[in-house]
């Protein structure tokens, strides 16, 4: 299988480092022309998401991989990826892909003095080690909406049909597990039906 | 409270950095400015009262800015906020991380406080960013507790000559200290004067331990593709944007070219039609050379 990697800003080569680790074979999205290639799952790393969101719209690869989420495109988002997904943000009146239903809040620990490392219990994977930088969590999920892990009564992952959003950074850690779990699915995403 | 908030801060520090990559961070002096490179897509702002090409033509002590200024432009955006303190004025610093300000630029671009000692970074909670010129003065800020650092280039001058030099200069550092056999390392660091724990993980991993943006005379889509294209891992532009003819144009089209630095026909495409770049001023033509402050 292949794995996507949104290229445009952020901290994407450090989900590669993790896919190299796990031999899983990955490509790049940077501009349109990098969609016509072939992958069968997504990572939306952390960073910006006013820039990724603005980027994605302006190098035209919003659209058709808006329409492969909704069409069952397993996807792995991260900090700034949730926001991509979140279908209305509390705090911010931008929309971006919004196929994923629940409330987020950006920054919800307040700025880099906010940012902090815990580990915390992660469905059915046990106790996972959790970075979060200037962070969203979860505030509203609808049905439908699993809770994967939570700290101090915030949800901070979740998963809903073939789209899983984390507010912290897996990428930053040495732990592979949740990275196994997803491309589980990647290589099985026919099970998806929508 | 199920965890240590203090715990791992320089590595949550570091971390910031690694979201900042592939991104443009822009010198604002209003909250107006701010709002116009956040829609253009500039991935943190830096706040100043006068950007570098000002600073220059003011002349004078240049100070950190009013907190209340930073504080506007802080309300304004939602992406990180930096500001600059002078290089040794470890009390501007305590201000900026009382204001809750995301990144410290200890910047030779202000008028420095100390002409021999840099702030003791390690004594923050708050991440700083450090100019440096060549891998030694990059490990001695990273040494002093900098979790980022940038080229200094010549801010203010739109002449983008002097951070090419300084990327340059870090990277072919860099690839001595990977060549080097492993009982040589100990002469390189008393060279280099800097720890010899930082010349080894140099040596073994080929990097900075923290990550490393271009900066200073940065002016047009092309630059910062070049120093993309050099081994940067994202920009800042200082005076290059808002003294430009069509500062969101220009600023929107820096941030394409850092994304698709390998692209030249986006760049050529980007290019067109920016209207007047800022005029800029050649570096032998200056009378100050700001990239020799605090080494």
């Amino acid at each position: 299988m292949t794995a996507a990697v949104l290229a445009v800003q952020g901290a994407f080569a450090e989900h590669e480092q993790k896919l190299d680790e796990l031999g899983i074979n990955h490509i790049e999205l940077r501009e349109r022309a990098d969609l016509d290639r072939d992958f069968d799952a997504l990572i939306l790393p952390g960073g910006e998401s006013t820039v990724q969101g603005k980027l994605l719209r302006e190098l035209g690869m919003f659209d058709a991989l808006k329409d492969r989420i909704q069409h069952g495109l397993p996807v792995l988002a991260t900090c700034a990826g949730m926001i991509l997904l979140a279908e209305s943000i509390e705090n911010d009146d931008r929309q971006y892909f919004a196929t994923l239903p629940v409330t987020v809040r950006r920054n919800a620990y307040g700025r880099q003095l906010g940012s902090f490392f815990t580990e915390a219990e992660y469905d059915g994977l046990g106790k996972v080690p959790q970075t979060y930088i200037r962070a969203p969590f979860v505030t509203n999920v609808s049905d439908g909406v699993e809770v994967l892990s939570e700290v101090d009564g915030h949800i901070t992952a979740v998963r809903y049909k073939n789209q899983t959003a984390l507010a912290f950074h897996p990428e930053l850690s040495g732990d592979l597990r949740i990275y196994r779990d997803f491309l589980r699915q990647g290589q099985d995403s026919s099970q998806f039906h929508l | 409270m199920a965890w240590n908030k203090e715990n791992n801060r320089y590595e949550l520090n570091k971390n910031l950095a690694q979201m900042l990559k592939g991104g443009v961070i822009m010198d604002v002096t209003t909250p107006e400015q701010a709002k116009i490179a956040e829609d253009a897509g500039a991935c943190a702002v830096m706040a100043l009262e006068r950007i570098p090409a000002d600073i220059r033509a003011a002349g004078g002590v240049a100070r950190m800015s009013d907190p209340k200024m930073i504080k506007g432009i802080q309300e304004a955006v939602s992406v990180p906020v930096m500001a600059k303190c002078r290089i040794g004025h470890f009390v501007e610093a305590q201000i900026l991380e009382a204001i809750d300000i995301d990144y410290i630029d200890e910047s030779e671009v202000l008028s420095p406080a100390d002409d021999v000692y840099h702030i003791d970074k390690t004594r923050f909670k708050v991440p700083f960013v450090c100019g440096a010129k060549d891998l030694g003065e990059a490990l001695r800020r990273i040494a002093e507790g900098a979790s980022m650092i940038r080229t200094k280039g010549e801010p203010g001058t739109g002449d983008v000559v002097q951070a090419v030099s300084h990327m340059r200069k870090v990277n072919s550092g860099i690839s001595r200290l990977v060549s080097l056999r492993g009982d040589e390392l100990y002469e390189a660091a008393k060279e280099l004067q800097v720890p010899y724990d930082l010349v080894e993980y140099v040596h073994v991993n080929g990097k900075l331990p923290v990550v490393n943006f271009a900066a200073g005379g940065v002016a047009t889509p092309a630059d910062a593709a070049l120093m993309m294209q050099l081994g940067a891992e994202g920009v800042f532009v200082g005076s290059g944007i808002f003294k430009s003819g069509n500062p969101a144009k220009r600023a929107a089209a820096i941030v394409k070219a850092v994304t698709n630095y390998q692209d030249p026909d986006m760049i050529a495409e980007l290019s067109e039609d920016l209207g007047e770049a800022m005029v800029g001023i050649n570096e032998e033509e200056i009378k100050l050379l700001m990239a020799e402050r605090g080494k």
